[in-house]
Formats: structure tokens, C-alpha cells, sequence
């Protein structure tokens, strides 16, 4: 298991290089003006000449594999670069951000997961039945439901319709202390659109293998042999329908980051995800980078951890990889 | 990462426990204040997020920056008055001299004291070529920056630029922390320091800014002592934050501002602006390049209509950067909607009409396309009702959607439908939009627009220091547009602002096409008084 991990660790090193220079390559070949982003509009109004000196001092004028090269250098004596569309150190930028993203990023996880799971094995045990089908039918419209329509929905039914919950920001707008409390209470919507909109696929794997786990053999000789109905669907249908879904959780990072970019702008959420869009927009390449690395690590340690949740759900696979 | 997320659970665990002992000893009454409807605070939702905070990147420069001062500043009327300077600076004849008194006992609001060196340290460093601040060029006019003894400042001027005045609302950094740190990242470019009349407490990028009074303003303490910006760039959102009573005011578009016409608490205010929505026809371009094309499609547009269908009525018909209630438009220049004049002057000029309906001359038809900013769906329904009555006429506008990358390298030969607008001075469009000699300079003439007698009215207009000299100057240049119009200008656009009423009726300033961070009702915030919340102040 240890040696797994070591092995994928490893092997993620060229993996982030590359990324981190596909980045480079492709800022370099869009069309976005780094200088002109940067700019805005007072770019609409300044003299070539000026623009010119900002092209030197942002140092886009350079090739692009100089300017890869000298990122990677400094990024790993730990200096990140400044991020010109934020006007800050980009490591100031994710240290400011980062950690309100993982905060709804990681309960929306564990609301679709958590809720997905109980659903489906519910759903699993009267396939067809009106739990079943109300469910699998609301699922399948969540699955088609962009994240930012059900945020809308939800600003409107909870916060104006009913009035229970605010509609966004991390804190009341008139508060600038930051208490448990209050982002506790701002967390709700964003979390639970955000949860809500992955709960489908949680569900219907869940269902489809607990399922499926229910007609087979083993589960019917548990039947057989009188043992309870509780032990038999978690003991025996939970554990081998569960491991499909293994597998989706660490699929589901990256869509989990898109969702989170979508929810985060709803709902004013000060998070990283919009800042990476402003990042790629305004070709800002030091942020843009450190970014990616981010993602990218996050992908590749959602699917470590699938793959050791599936070694310990699963003894029969092996810890290789 | 992990550290980060487990630092903030261990903040907010602490937090908890704090929150819970507040609650527990808290009064009904300061429960209620919660929601920001006490008396002395206000939010207000804006669309945009400003990049920076620092005045040497350009953060303030067109004045009101609500945490710092310039020298001048402008009021309601857009006169200018002392800010930082004890007066208005005294200029030498020759226009080349400004010297400016300063207003004493000023202090940072870090406690320092405000003098001569700080303002020396901001215009040098924006004029140093390390500093990325884009709007720099502004400044061109400035040979240099002096200070005489503590409490006086004086410009010289490379030529004669009657507008200067009104760039010295630029705000006033403090030399003693901006000086100290990298100008382009340091940390004052987000934690500004500042002698305006608030404070910044706390910049929650892509959330909120949230400032509170400054008790020692040299202009008085402000009554509004909370005041909040919510960053929310979906309309919609905004909206809805609005009638959730989470907002106080907001930014609106024109259609979701409707929503709230019916709604007692709250008041609709419609800024007046220099934000123009215009036409470049490129010299370069054959077929708008030709003067009787461009003064058909002048009198073929009908622009009352784009006001009534597109803007909902706020705003009003532009013939030129100027709007028609400025004491800088020259009566008499507009042009009514005239679809038989157009097609007269295309006859007269021999742009037949061909099969199609689309007019020919030497075999050239008379079609050209017009670029709009994608996503943009103001200039979008500007360019499609602009197509359309064009076509009444028999000239063939194509539009088309683009980014600005993609419109860049097509504005000399294509027609691009742009925006602007600064409202200070006649100057700061109009010799960027017309001077022959800044054709093709990076976004400034676009059209390629070439005139002699409107290169010298506008030369004039910024030389001369005598307003009935400039005004004359500046009729010359509207009067040169009707003979041969380089842009069609559309519209200039009303910004929609919806406040809660208890405030008090509030004022609006002339607002530029840029949506600053101060402009809106707030734009004088620290005016605002609070009689009317609550009754408890009397």
C-alpha cells in the first residue's frame, strides 16, 4: 500500500512538469493579450508606448519556454511568482482563497456521497419501488441541472421565498468578522448546491451495484442462511456494490472543481475557483501554473485514494497500481 | 493545503466558541443590527472588482476613491474644489506652471502626517517606467514634479494643457509605506493607507470590501460608519440579494431596475454619464470611409428608438462624445432620424441602388462589417438596431462578435462598435478619439478619423487656458463632425442605481464609462446622513 503511494508519488513529478508546461503552451498559443487583461479598460485608452513598457515589465515579450523555465526554477525554491491580474504573490492569492474552496468543496463531498449512499442502498433493496423511482427520477434531472440554474433556484426559494438562509458571501455583508456561525450558516446553500448536483451519479452507482450485489450468489446464500435483512444489505450489498463508487469518487474531483467555479460565483463565495478563471482569461501565467499544479495534484490524489479505498473494500485487488 | 484547511477548522472551532459566548450575553436589540440595517452602516452590491487598490496602478485616478484624497476633487456639478491642496492651483500665464498650496494638519490614516514628499512620491513613481500602471499616458503633459519647502507642490508642464487641473484628482499614496515595498505586488496594492474618509478593513477578494469611518477625516467624520461593497457580478444575483434586504443598494441593469419601480422602500436613481456607445467608420475601409456613407448612416440611425427599446428609456441619443445636456454641447448639431435625407445624400453621391437592394458605386457595394465585443449584449442589440437601419438605407452591415484580440488587428479596415466616456474634461475623448496623429495608436482613433480643421480645434481646445476659447474650440470640432461624421454615435447610457430609501434622497455625479468603485449614489457616502433610520439620532 506504502509502496503505491511512493510509486504514484513519483510518478507524479513528470506528470505536474508537463502539465505545468502544457499551461505555458497553451496561454501562449490563446488568443488572450496577457498585457491587455492586465490593462483593462484603462488598456483602451493607453498609448502603444505604454503598453509596450507593460509587455516588458509583466514579461510576456519573452519565449515561451524561458518563461516556463524560469517559473519551474523559482517554483521549486518555493517562489511562485506574482500574479499579475491579482496584483499580489500568488502564493498570497491560494493562502487567501484556498481554504474557504476546500471548506465547500469538502462538505459538498460528503453531502452527495453520504446522501448518495443512503439513497441508493434504500432506492437498492425495492428496485422499482416509489422510493426508487421518485428518487432515480429527481437524479436524473439533478444529473441534466447545471449547478448555477440550482443555485439560482435555491437563492430564490431559501433566501427571498422563505427568507431562512442567506444568498451569499462568506459572512453577512455588513459583518467583517469572520465567526464559526456565520460562515457556518453561508455555507448551507453553496454546499448543498454544490453537493446536490454530484449526488446523482453517488446514487445511481450506488443503487445499480448494491443492486446488482443483492441477486447474486453470495448475498442469496446470506438470505438463505437467515441472516438479517440489515446485515445482509450493509454487511454484504453495501460492500460489493460500494466499489464502483470507489472508484467515482476520485473521477468526481474535477468535476467537483467545475462545479465549485460555477457555485462559487452564484453565491460570492470568496473561493480559488473564480480567481481561475480570471487567471486564464487574463493569461496570467504564474497563477494560471500554480493553479494547474493544484488541480492536477488533486486529480491524481483523488485517484489514489479511490484505488486504496478500493484495496480496502476489495481485499481480492492488490495494492500495485 | 491541508495545513491551511486545518488552521481555518481550528479557527473557526474557535470562533464557535466565541460566537456562542457573544450570543449568550447579547441584547435583542443588537441582534436585529446584524442583517446591516443598523443605522449607521450600508452595503451596496457593485459589479466589478477593482484589481488593485493602489493609486500608482492606477486605482482613483478620475478622483473619489473613498479611501484616499487627491490634491482636488470633484462635487456634484463636477466643478473641481481642494481636497489635499488648501485651493485651486494657481496657474503661471503661460499655462506651463501649476502650484499647488497644501491643506495643513492632514494626516494618514496610519497616523503619519500628509506633507509636500507624498505627493512628489506618487506622480514620480507612476511616472517611472517600472511602475504598471496603464493609464500612465494620462499624465503625458508633466515635464516634472516639485516640492517647495513642506506645503507646496508645483508641476511643470511640457506644453500648455488647460485640462491638467483635473488629472490631479489622482490619489495621494503615502511615501513612508508604498515607498518601502515592491510598487507592482507589495502589499499596499491590497491593504491601501490611505487620508480619505474611510478606511479599508478588510478586501475578502471576489466577496466583499469593507470599510469603516475614519473619526480624524480633515473633512469631518462620516456618519455612515460601516460601509460595505458586496462584489456580486451576476445581475440577477444582485438583484435578488437586493430585494432579500441584504443589499442596501446595487448596481442594475435597466431591466431587473424596472422590478423595483413599484417597491416604496426603495428609490430608483438614473446617473446621467459620458458613457457613449459609438460606430467607428474606418477612413481606411471604402465604403466607410466615404463622407456620404458616413453622414447617411449619421441621419439614417434612429437612435431615440435604440434609447426607448434598448435602454428602457435611460439614456439619451448621442451625436458625439459630448452629451446634449452638457454646457460643452453645441446646440444645433443634433441630427433627427431622416431615412429620406440618407438616401438622398447616397443618390446625390451615386450609390445606386443594385439588385439586392444594397447600393453600388464603381462597383464597389456598399457593405462593411461591424465588430461587437462578445458576451456583450448592450453593444450586441447597439449593433443589430444599427445594422437594421442601415439597411433601411441600403448599406449592408454584417455583424459580427468577437474578443478584443480577435477586433484588434481588424479595427483599421472593420467598424467596431465601442464604448468610452470621461466626463472631467471636453479633452480627455476627444483628442484621443479624433487627433489624426494617434490613428491606429493602440485603442485610441480608432476610426483612423483625419481632419485638419478638427486636429487644429482640438489642439486648441487643450492649449488654451480662456473657457470661451475652449468652447468655441470644441463647436468647431462637433461642427466638423456633422460635415463628415468618422464615428456614428449611438447612445449615451443612464447607470441604474436602486437604494434603500431610508437614506434620503441622494445625489449622483456625471459618471465616466467605466464603472468605478465610487460612482453611484455612494459616491458621496461620507456626506450621507441617517436622520430618517430608525429616529433615534433626532
Amino acid at each position: 500500500m506504502a509502496r503505491m503511494a511512493g510509486r504514484r508519488a513519483l510518478f507524479a513529478v513528470p506528470v505536474l512538469g508537463i502539465v505545468t508546461f502544457g499551461v505555458f503552451a497553451v496561454a501562449a498559443a490563446s488568443p488572450f493579450d496577457p498585457v491587455k487583461a492586465y490593462a483593462g479598460t484603462a488598456g483602451l485608452t493607453a498609448s502603444q508606448e505604454n503598453l509596450d513598457q507593460l509587455r516588458a515589465n509583466l514579461g510576456v515579450d519573452q519565449p515561451l519556454v524561458a518563461r516556463w523555465w524560469d517559473w519551474l526554477t523559482s517554483a521549486l525554491q518555493g517562489d511562485f511568482g506574482d500574479s499579475s491580474v491579482m496584483r499580489q504573490p500568488v502564493a498570497d492569492v491560494i493562502a487567501e482563497r484556498m481554504g474557504w474552496s476546500v471548506l465547500l468543496a469538502a462538505t459538498a463531498f460528503l453531502i452527495a456521497i453520504l446522501l448518495g449512499t443512503g439513497l441508493g442502498v434504500l432506492a437498492a433493496r425495492r428496485p422499482g419501488g416509489w422510493l426508487d423511482r421518485c428518487v432515480s427520477s429527481v437524479a436524473y434531472t439533478l444529473e441534466a441541472a447545471p449547478a448555477f440554474w440550482l443555485g439560482l433556484l435555491a437563492i430564490w426559494f431559501f433566501a427571498l421565498k422563505l427568507d431562512v438562509l442567506p444568498a451569499g458571501g462568506l459572512t453577512d455583508a455588513a459583518s467583517d468578522v469572520v465567526t464559526f456561525g456565520q460562515v457556518a450558516s453561508h455555507l448551507v446553500l453553496p454546499a448543498a448546491v454544490l453537493g446536490v448536483s454530484q449526488l446523482p451519479w453517488f446514487f445511481l452507482y450506488v443503487r445499480q451495484g448494491v443492486a446488482d450485489a443483492l441477486a447474486e450468489d453470495p448475498v442469496r446464500g446470506a438470505r438463505a442462511r437467515g441472516l438479517s435483512e440489515r446485515t445482509v444489505l450493509l454487511g454484504h450489498a453495501l460492500r460489493s456494490g460500494m466499489l464502483p463508487m470507489l472508484t467515482l469518487i476520485g473521477s468526481r474531483v474535477p468535476e467537483l472543481i467545475t462545479g465549485a467555479l460555477l457555485v462559487e460565483t452564484v453565491f460570492s463565495w470568496p473561493g480559488i475557483a473564480a480567481a481561475t478563471v480570471q487567471a486564464a482569461t487574463s493569461v496570467d501565467f504564474s497563477l494560471l501554473a500554480a493553479l494547474t499544479v493544484l488541480a492536477t495534484a488533486a486529480v491524481l490524489l483523488g485517484n489514489l485514494l479511490s484505488d486504496l479505498l478500493y484495496g480496502l473494500a476489495d481485499p481480492r485487488v492488490a495494492f500495485d497500481g | 493545503m491541508t495545513v491551511r484547511s486545518i488552521r481555518v477548522a481550528v479557527a473557526a472551532a474557535l470562533a464557535t466558541a466565541l460566537s456562542l459566548t457573544a450570543a449568550a450575553c447579547s441584547n435583542p436589540e443588537s441582534a436585529k443590527s446584524g442583517s446591516g440595517s443598523g443605522s449607521t452602516s450600508a452595503v451596496v452590491g457593485i459589479a466589478y472588482e477593482p484589481d488593485s487598490l493602489s493609486p500608482l496602478l492606477g486605482y482613483g485616478k478620475d478622483g473619489n476613491s473613498k479611501i484616499f484624497d487627491g490634491l482636488l476633487a470633484l462635487d456634484a456639478d463636477m466643478k473641481l474644489r481642494p481636497a489635499l491642496a488648501a485651493a485651486l492651483p494657481e496657474v503661471s500665464a503661460d499655462g506651463l506652471t501649476y502650484t499647488y498650496k497644501l491643506r495643513q494638519g492632514v494626516k494618514f490614516s496610519d497616523g503619519e502626517a500628509f506633507g509636500a514628499k507624498d505627493v512628489v512620491f506618487t506622480y514620480r513613481t507612476i511616472f517611472d517606467e517600472k511602475t504598471n500602471n496603464p493609464s500612465r499616458t494620462e499624465l503625458d503633459a508633466v515635464e516634472d514634479v516639485t516640492a517647495k519647502g513642506e506645503d507646496t507642490v508645483v508641476f511643470t508642464l511640457k506644453y500648455p494643457y488647460a485640462p491638467f487641473a483635473q488629472r490631479t484628482v489622482l490619489p495621494i499614496a503615502p511615501e513612508h509605506i508604498a515607498g518601502k515595498q515592491d510598487v507592482n505586488t507589495g502589499t499596499f496594492t491590497t491593504k491601501p493607507i490611505g487620508t480619505g474618509p474611510y478606511v479599508l478593513t478588510k478586501w475578502s477578494k471576489g466577496e466583499k470590501l469593507s470599510f469603516t469611518a475614519n473619526p480624524h477625516y480633515w473633512g469631518g467624520a462620516p456618519e455612515v460608519k460601516k460601509f460595505t461593497m458586496a462584489i456580486i457580478k451576476d445581475d440577477d444575483v444582485r438583484a435578488t440579494r437586493l430585494r432579500s434586504g441584504d443589499l442596501d443598494g446595487a448596481i442594475l441593469p435597466p431591466n431587473l431596475a424596472k422590478g423595483f419601480a413599484d417597491d416604496r422602500t426603495k428609490k430608483t436613481y438614473a446617473a446621467n454619464s459620458y458613457d457613449y456607445r459609438t460606430v467607428t467608420l474606418p477612413t481606411n475601409n471604402k465604403v466607410a470611409g466615404d463622407r456620404a456613407v458616413r453622414r447617411a448612416l449619421d441621419v439614417a440611425v434612429d437612435r431615440q428608438t435604440m434609447v426607448d427599446a434598448i435602454l428602457n428609456g435611460s439614456g439619451k441619443p448621442a451625436y458625439g462624445p459630448v452629451p446634449t445636456d452638457s454646457e460643452w454641447f453645441t446646440q444645433g448639431t443634433e441630427r433627427p432620424h431622416d431615412l429620406a435625407a440618407a438616401k438622398k445624400i447616397l443618390d446625390e453621391a451615386g450609390w445606386k441602388p443594385g439588385k439586392d437592394g444594397v447600393r453600388v458605386k464603381d462597383g464597389v457595394r456598399a457593405t462593411f462589417p461591424l465588430w461587437y465585443l462578445s458576451g456583450d449584449k448592450l453593444r450586441q442589440e447597439h449593433a443589430l438596431a444599427y445594422a437594421s437601419d442601415a439597411k433601411k438605407a441600403g448599406i449592408d452591415i454584417r455583424t459580427e462578435a468577437g474578443t478584443w484580440e480577435v477586433i484588434e488587428p481588424r479595427m483599421k479596415h472593420d467598424a467596431v462598435l465601442a464604448g468610452g466616456g470621461s466626463p472631467a474634461d471636453p479633452d480627455f475623448d476627444q483628442y484621443t478619439l479624433l487627433k489624426s496623429s494617434l490613428a491606429g495608436d493602440g485603442f485610441n482613433n480608432m476610426a483612423w478619423y483625419d481632419n485638419k480643421a478638427v486636429d487644429a480645434a482640438i489642439e486648441a481646445g487643450r492649449r488654451s487656458g480662456d473657457k470661451a476659447e475652449r468652447k468655441k474650440a470644441y463647436d468647431t470640432v462637433q461642427r466638423e463632425l456633422v460635415k463628415n461624421p468618422g464615428y456614428t454615435f449611438l447612445t449615451h447610457i443612464d447607470h441604474l442605481y436602486v437604494v434603500d430609501d431610508r437614506f434620503g434622497p441622494l445625489t449622483t455625479q456625471v459618471e465616466p464609462h467605466d464603472h468605478g468603485l465610487a460612482s453611484g449614489p455612494w459616491w458621496n457616502v461620507e456626506k450621507w446622513s441617517t436622520k430618517s433610520a430608525g429616529g433615534s439620532e433626532k
